[in-house]
């Protein structure tokens, strides 16, 4: 067999900025969803600092960092990122590799949030969704997590098979956003 | 309308789905007759005033809702989670 290049969900078709904010596709690393079965919450929490050092993120909370941590992702479920999950966890959760199935892109700048109103219901004022909270919500009619990593930075994930059209939903808000700015 | 997630929070409409009166939670028993079979499957209220219904936030954390409303005033008046609901 020849050699395989892993190729990025987007794989260079995000552009790096658009009117003033940055956009950067993030390698995740491994990422696994994490499901603690009935009763076995407090059971996988305590596996979870045991083995990783990584507490149970709070609904609409995000423990640890995007390099190594844990992201709520819905009603009982967590999305573990960049660790490989050990052998204690399966013990009290279902768990499913996703390392693969989601695009991720990170957007920096102060009309970050700006333009991501025009794409998402979510009010991401500070006061209401504030550094460390993460959602999950629509983006453009996709079905997205977006969380708040820093005061004007976001992380904002969809499902891989969407890349392109993120990439073009993004660009058209960011633009908007910026021949708004410059009247 | 803005529906108050138990889990979420305060949410746009955007991201729920409906699915009709929460009738739906009270399934007849066994030996129920067909009357009140009729009714669980088919039969619906249309109430002018206060109504419970099934919420899905699809697109959000994924949680069965009942909300309760008010189809006069469209006020929105609580939400509990279905699990919770059902007990
Ligand atoms: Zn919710």
């Amino acid at each position: 067999m020849g050699e395989l290049t892993a190729q990025s969900p987007m794989d260079g078709m995000m552009p790096t900025r658009i009117g003033g904010v940055a956009l950067r596709e993030v390698d995740l690393g491994a990422l696994t969803l994490v499901m603690p079965y009935r009763g076995a919450d407090d059971a996988l929490s305590g596996a979870l600092e045991a083995g990783h050092g990584l507490r149970w993120p709070d609904a609409g909370r995000m423990t640890g960092t995007t390099e190594r941590g844990v992201m709520w992702f819905g009603r009982t479920q967590a999305l573990l990122i960049g660790v490989e999950p050990g052998e204690g966890l399966s013990v009290h959760a279902a768990l499913v590799d996703q390392s693969d199935a989601w695009a991720a892109v990170e957007i920096e700048g102060d009309r970050a949030a700006e333009a991501l109103a025009r794409l998402t219901p979510v009010d991401l004022r500070t006061g209401v969704f504030g550094v460390g909270h993460t959602a999950r919500t629509e983006v453009a009619h996709m079905a997205a997590s977006l969380t708040r990593t820093g005061e004007a930075t976001f992380l904002l994930m969809v499902f891989r098979a969407f890349s392109r059209t993120l990439v073009h939903e993004l660009g058209t808000a960011l633009e908007g956003v910026a021949v708004r700015a410059a009247r | 309308m803005r529906l108050p997630c138990p889990i979420c929070g305060e949410r746009d409409r955007r991201e729920f789905y409906y699915a009709g009166h929460a009738v739906a939670l009270e399934r007849p028993g066994e030996g129920a007759g067909a009357k009140a079979w009729d009714d669980y499957v088919h039969n619906r209220e249309n109430p002018c005033g206060e109504t419970r219904d099934l919420w899905f936030h699809e697109s959000g954390c994924g949680a069965w809702l009942v909300v309760t409303r008010d189809t006069a005033s469209h006020a929105v008046l609580s939400a509990v989670l279905a699990e919770e609901a059902a007990r």
